[in-house]
């Protein structure tokens, strides 16, 4: 009889194959531990769709901001003391007229009827109707023409012109749109809040119920970065999980409801939807965002676990 | 190695359960703790391990003043201890193995590094068949051998060892006895409280014994 003294590096003696080597050293609670990997994934999906709602909401307001900076409309209203027909043409002369107008165009008369369809039905005579008539200026991007001066000029050569330079809608829709990402913004913020205390709450949970187990490691000379670092790998585990089952079920949600909003393009509401949103898509930027969150939650249950861990080490001794 | 001079113990506003304690440990000796059951044996391998504080009086652990040590260095000076519990303290949801291997793995070593010495150790105290088992399904005597395992696999200069023959047969209890000499042997401190007078009888060695909270050296 011996104590082990020396290593027999040679014979090395044959383990079991079933032995199990390096389980985690704190109990994995496996209801408890799934619970919170549930309510993480909630967490997640919510998060995450609401990233991707502020992301969808970015890109249509970029799209809005790109058509409609670059154009504005001149309305010339009809009036029966005068040839609605050559206000147009004086109109389109003084704006063309204009720096950095790169091209002034009159809607043909069928067109603009056309617009009026909608609302009154096809196949009405219009002629008979005093409906106003368009000019679509396109200017060159970057430039910016003195408005309010041409507006003055406009209204006195051609009183029955009105200048719309698209401003007002352009302020309103990034208002709404601004609006839109901070608040989906500020409810990632409260998500991620929330998945950090539950993280907090399961620590403090998982320690009062390994309190055995984490003074055993340390009569065994474990030091509290060692054991905090058990928890903390397992919580980034669980975080993990529950972070990437969140987000996959957020891409999921948003890839089937692009799926349903292209199958509704024909009809008039996809044109509606088209025109809020572009195509509802929310591009490499969203998906990255929302993988972005799932990996923030992971990373923050880890963190807040760790700093649970160490806390309460700190009290206990 | 161990020094305690005039300790003190209250629980709480409980009355004094350790009462003037003077005793020393010297490296590479080998004592008893004994006494009736409740006079304090545990409590006393407690303050040992830093696990508990003393009201008063000084306890100094390998030249520390035990009540003036950071977190790192109670590590440092639980590393140089090792301790069999009464109730053996394995952690159920690992195997006999990872129990065992548990010290070596707190210290960050990697697990092929010391698998053979585990293994060699676990078949030694007669747990070589058993080491893929988890404790609640171990009986007592394999838990406390486990245990003992435990203890020694960090070859500690001081081992505590809380009544490690109290669940197994007078022949293991013999030969677990005879791994403790040869522990001190190789020099170790050895201090095993237990109130068998037959396992005493054994191996001659200084007692301290302990009765109603005070201390005397029996040698």
């Amino acid at each position: 009889m011996s104590i082990p003294d020396e290593r027999h590096e040679g014979a090395a003696p044959a383990l079991p194959p079933n032995l199990r080597r390096d389980q985690p050293l704190v109990p994995v609670d496996s209801i408890a531990g799934r619970a919170l990997v549930a309510v993480i994934a909630i967490l997640t999906f919510l998060a995450a769709l609401s990233a991707g709602a502020a992301v969808l909401t970015a890109r249509a307001s970029e799209q809005w901001r790109g058509t409609i900076a670059d154009e504005m409309t001149i309305q010339i209203r009809p009036d029966s003391r005068r040839d609605i027909e050559k206000d147009v043409s004086q109109a389109l002369s003084l704006v063309r007229a204009l720096d950095g107008v790169a091209a002034a165009d009159a809607v043909p008369k069928a067109e603009s009827d056309k617009l009026l369809e909608p609302w009154l039905g096809a196949g009405l005579q219009l002629v008979e109707l005093p409906v106003p008539r368009l000019i679509v200026v396109k200017l060159r991007s970057g430039t910016l023409p003195d408005m309010a001066a041409f507006a003055a000029k406009l209204r006195i050569e051609v009183p029955s012109a009105i200048l719309d330079d698209h401003r007002f809608w352009m302020t309103r829709l990034s208002a709404m749109a601004n609006t839109i990402i901070l608040a989906g913004t500020g409810v990632v913020l409260l998500v991620l809040a929330a998945a950090a205390l539950a993280v907090a709450f399961a620590t403090r949970g998982a320690m009062a119920g390994s309190r055995d187990s984490v003074e055993v490691l340390h009569l065994v000379g474990a030091d509290d970065a060692f054991i905090a670092h058990e928890f903390q790998s397992r919580f980034l585990r669980l975080g993990l999980r529950g972070g990437a089952t969140g987000g996959v079920a957020a891409i999921v949600v948003i890839t089937i409801l692009g799926w349903i909003a292209s199958g509704w393009s024909g009809g008039p509401e996809g044109e509606q939807l088209r025109a809020m949103f572009g195509t509802f898509a929310i591009g490499w930027s969203g998906y990255l965002a929302i993988a972005g969150v799932a990996v923030v939650v992971a990373v923050i249950a880890g963190l807040v676990s760790r700093l649970t861990v160490r806390h309460y080490l700190r009290a206990l001794s | 190695m161990v020094r305690f001079e005039n300790v003190g113990l209250r629980y709480g506003m409980g009355p004094e359960v350790l009462k003037d304690i003077n005793f020393s440990i010297a490296p590479r000796s080998f004592q008893y703790l004994t006494g009736p059951s409740g006079a304090g044996k545990t409590t006393l391998m407690r303050l040992v391990l830093m696990a508990l504080k003393p009201t008063r009086g000084l306890v100094n652990l390998f030249g520390h003043d035990s009540s003036r040590l950071d977190g790192a260095t109670v590590t440092e000076l639980r590393r140089r201890m090792g301790v069999v519990f009464q109730d053996f303290r394995l952690l159920d949801h690992l195997t006999v193995y990872e129990n065992v291997a548990l010290p070596l793995r707190v210290l960050g070593k990697e697990e092929a590094s010391y698998r053979a010495e585990v293994v060699e150790l676990l078949r030694w105290v007669g747990l070589g068949e058993r080491m893929h088992a988890v404790p609640p399904i171990l009986s007592g005597g394999e838990k406390q051998r486990a245990a003992i395992a435990r203890a020694l696999i960090g070859r500690p200069e001081l081992l505590l060892a809380d009544e490690p023959t109290g669940n197994v047969d007078p022949a293991l209890g013999r030969r677990l006895l005879r791994l403790f000499m040869e522990l001190q042997a190789l020099g170790t401190a050895v201090v095993i409280a237990t109130h068998d007078l037959a396992l005493m009888d054994l191996y001659d060695a200084p007692r301290l014994v302990l009765v109603d909270g005070h201390l005397h050296v029996d040698s």
